[in-house]
């Protein structure tokens, strides 16, 4: 009842009918503009030329090679970014070590960011000009402008979604569970297994869904170190500038009809990711 | 379909183990890659396959052309940074300049080794008007009257306006017989009629037919009449000023890729075939640029009528010079254009 007192004067300025119905309105009418009516533009505009048109649009192989490669530079991203989550998370949450603040701080680093400022970083490190260059050179190793390149400043940029999500949940949960499974005489591993990670699972998956939808959408860094080679170093969202800019409409919009798809089913696993999560920590 | 689709899958981890490899196989090389500007793909995807099969025929070998298009003075930053590319094809001379410069991977006298400074085809700033063209604009002097707006993008960030300024220039320089002083008032009056700057080439085509904003639209030549066939012959009309400004498409080997790869050979043979008349009526039939070839030039020579171009190496003294006094910091252009 106390609650419900004290929101009391703060309902009355709201509750009023009218004001119900704006806000509600207000909301829904925003919504429907700034994120319902571009979703459903773009598949509009795909289709608009007919589905044959449609379909012949998104087999074209240079299309059909980059939705691949966006495929690809996913499932090899987000696999090493579990790892790289896992670990730190662990390391963060369950040691004090010293230099644990600057760490935690230094995995949020990407978050921060612009994507661009990652892409020129990388290209002066490894470019031909850059701080490796010379050395790369001579030993004959190519990585700026090859697939290479586009799975670094993935890495780069994504690093931090997993870690982050690991680190809320596992601080939040403490180590009272581990440690009961130390004193029980559980090894390390079996403790890992057994207790970590089925506390973590949906939190981890949640984590895993975001960086995946940024690995699929990154389009800024990858565009710096791509070299946009087609059908070899062109990803999704470069294909989709591309054929913009040739003014291609049709197979813009059907390009980025697969890549908002893609990023629909992300969001439903997110969605049910999260749920379970939710519910999983209220237990 | 599925032994395509397996081969599409394979392609990265075999580029990757390729690019990994060592560098002593200088062996001829199945690929070669054409780094290119942001508007050149369909035409690079209607030459590359004539290319494939002539050389096929010729040698009995298959090659393939991979493409890469962005904005040509990025494309040539990516190749100094290492991108492997064979040859470029670029619409900016300075930008293959700056390979030589700043990376000594392009000969000195690349201009040189192939006809024309290396240019197998040109194009030149033309006007695209409303149908009827309702303000009677015919040449560059009527631009700068009152009440005429003039569409193009911002030549501070824009190579396709640079022409436009170069062209408008090089006008009011003849016009008033070298008088520095009546030219800049006519190429800021030009600017005073500019309504909205866009960045790009493109973006200002935009502002011109999609938003119906300008009475006259200025961009290349093939741009004009490109355009004209995508968004109706019978709503815009293409006027060819009396003179304008040649706008070269330069071409060149990237020595220092193609060495190491061991392409010289068939990357020489690929620009050569630029010049070649198959290709060469692809450019002026289907792409309205202005080719070398006289047989095929005659051919198409209704859209592109007989013009007096000046070069920038006459007008401005070559394009160290016009980079130096015109589009550096605090040149001429950010005189007249600050000044609107």
């Amino acid at each position: 009842m106390a609650a419900i007192d004290l929101t009391a004067p703060r309902r009355r300025v709201f509750a009023g009918p009218v004001a119900h119905a704006l806000l509600i309105g207000l909301a829904v009418t925003l919504s429907v503009l700034v994120i319902g009516l571009p979703v459903v533009a773009v598949f509009g505009m795909a289709l608009s030329s007919g589905a044959s048109v449609y379909m012949a649009a998104i087999l074209q192989p240079a299309t059909l090679y980059a939705i691949w490669l966006t495929v690809l530079t996913a499932l090899i991203v987000v696999p090493i970014n579990i790892g790289f989550g896992i670990a730190a998370a662990w390391a963060i949450t369950r040691f004090t070590f010293p230099g644990k603040k600057l760490m935690t701080t230094l995995i949020e680093i990407p978050f921060s960011i612009s994507p661009i400022v990652a892409g020129t970083a990388y290209l002066f490190l490894y470019g031909a000009q850059g701080l490796f260059g010379p050395w790369l050179a001579a030993s004959g190793i190519q990585i700026m402008f090859t697939v290479f390149a586009i799975f670094l400043v993935s890495l780069f940029v994504t690093s931090p979604f997993v870690a982050r999500e690991l680190i809320t949940v596992m601080q939040s949960q403490g180590v009272e569970d581990e440690e009961a499974g130390v004193s029980l005489g559980a090894s390390g591993y079996m403790l890992f297994w057994k207790v970590t990670l089925p506390n973590i699972k949906w939190a981890l998956l949640y984590g895993a869904v975001l960086c995946n939808a940024r690995v699929m959408g990154e389009f800024g860094a990858v565009s710096v170190v791509s070299g946009s080679i087609r059908g070899e170093t062109n990803t999704l969202p470069l294909q989709i500038e591309l054929l913009f800019q040739d003014q291609n409409t049709a197979g813009a919009f059907a390009a980025a009809s697969t890549l908002t798809v893609i990023a629909l089913i992300t969001l439903f696993i997110k969605l049910w990711a999260e749920r379970r999560r939710d519910s999983h920590e209220r237990l | 379909m599925t032994k395509r689709l397996s081969r599409l899958l394979a392609l990265p981890l075999i580029a990757g183990a390729l690019t990994l490899g060592s560098p002593a196989k200088a062996a001829e090389p199945d690929a070669i890659l054409n780094v290119s500007y942001d508007i050149a793909r369909e035409l690079f995807a209607a030459i590359n396959p004539l290319f494939v099969a002539d050389w096929k025929h010729k040698t009995g070998q298959d090659i393939e052309v991979k493409q890469s298009h962005a904005g040509s003075s990025r494309q040539a930053r990516s190749i100094l940074e290492g991108l492997q590319a064979d040859v470029v094809t670029f619409n900016q001379v300075t930008d293959v300049q700056i390979l030589h410069d700043k990376g000594k991977l392009v000969a000195g006298d690349w201009q040189q080794r192939f006809p024309n400074n290396a240019s197998p085809y040109y194009s030149l700033p033309a006007f695209l008007v409303r149908k009827g063209n309702p303000k009677a604009l015919k040449d560059w002097d009527d631009l700068v009257r009152d009440g005429v707006e003039v569409i193009f993008p911002n030549p501070k960030t824009s190579g396709n306006a640079r022409y436009t300024y170069m062209a408008a220039y090089s006008f009011a320089q003849e016009k008033f017989g070298g008088d520095t002083a009546k030219t800049e008032a006519f190429v800021k009056k030009l600017f005073d009629n500019v309504p909205v700057f866009d960045t790009g080439g493109r973006g200002a085509t935009t502002t011109f037919i999609e938003r119906g904003i300008g009475d006259v639209l200025i961009t290349f030549e093939s741009e004009v009449h490109a355009m004209r066939k995508q968004h109706g012959e019978d709503k815009y009309e293409a006027i060819t000023p009396s003179v304008s400004l040649l706008a070269e498409f330069p071409v060149a080997v990237v020595d220092g890729v193609a060495e190491k790869r061991g392409s010289q050979k068939v990357a020489k043979a690929y620009l050569d075939f630029l010049y070649a008349p198959v290709a060469q009526e692809v450019l002026a039939r289907d792409f309205f640029y202005r080719v070398q070839d006289e047989t095929v030039s005659k051919k198409y020579a209704a859209p592109l009528p007989a013009i007096r171009l000046i070069k920038v190496e006459d007008a401005f003294g070559g394009w160290d010079k016009v980079t130096q006094e015109h589009f550096a910091s605090g040149g001429t252009l950010d005189k007249l254009f600050g000044q609107r």
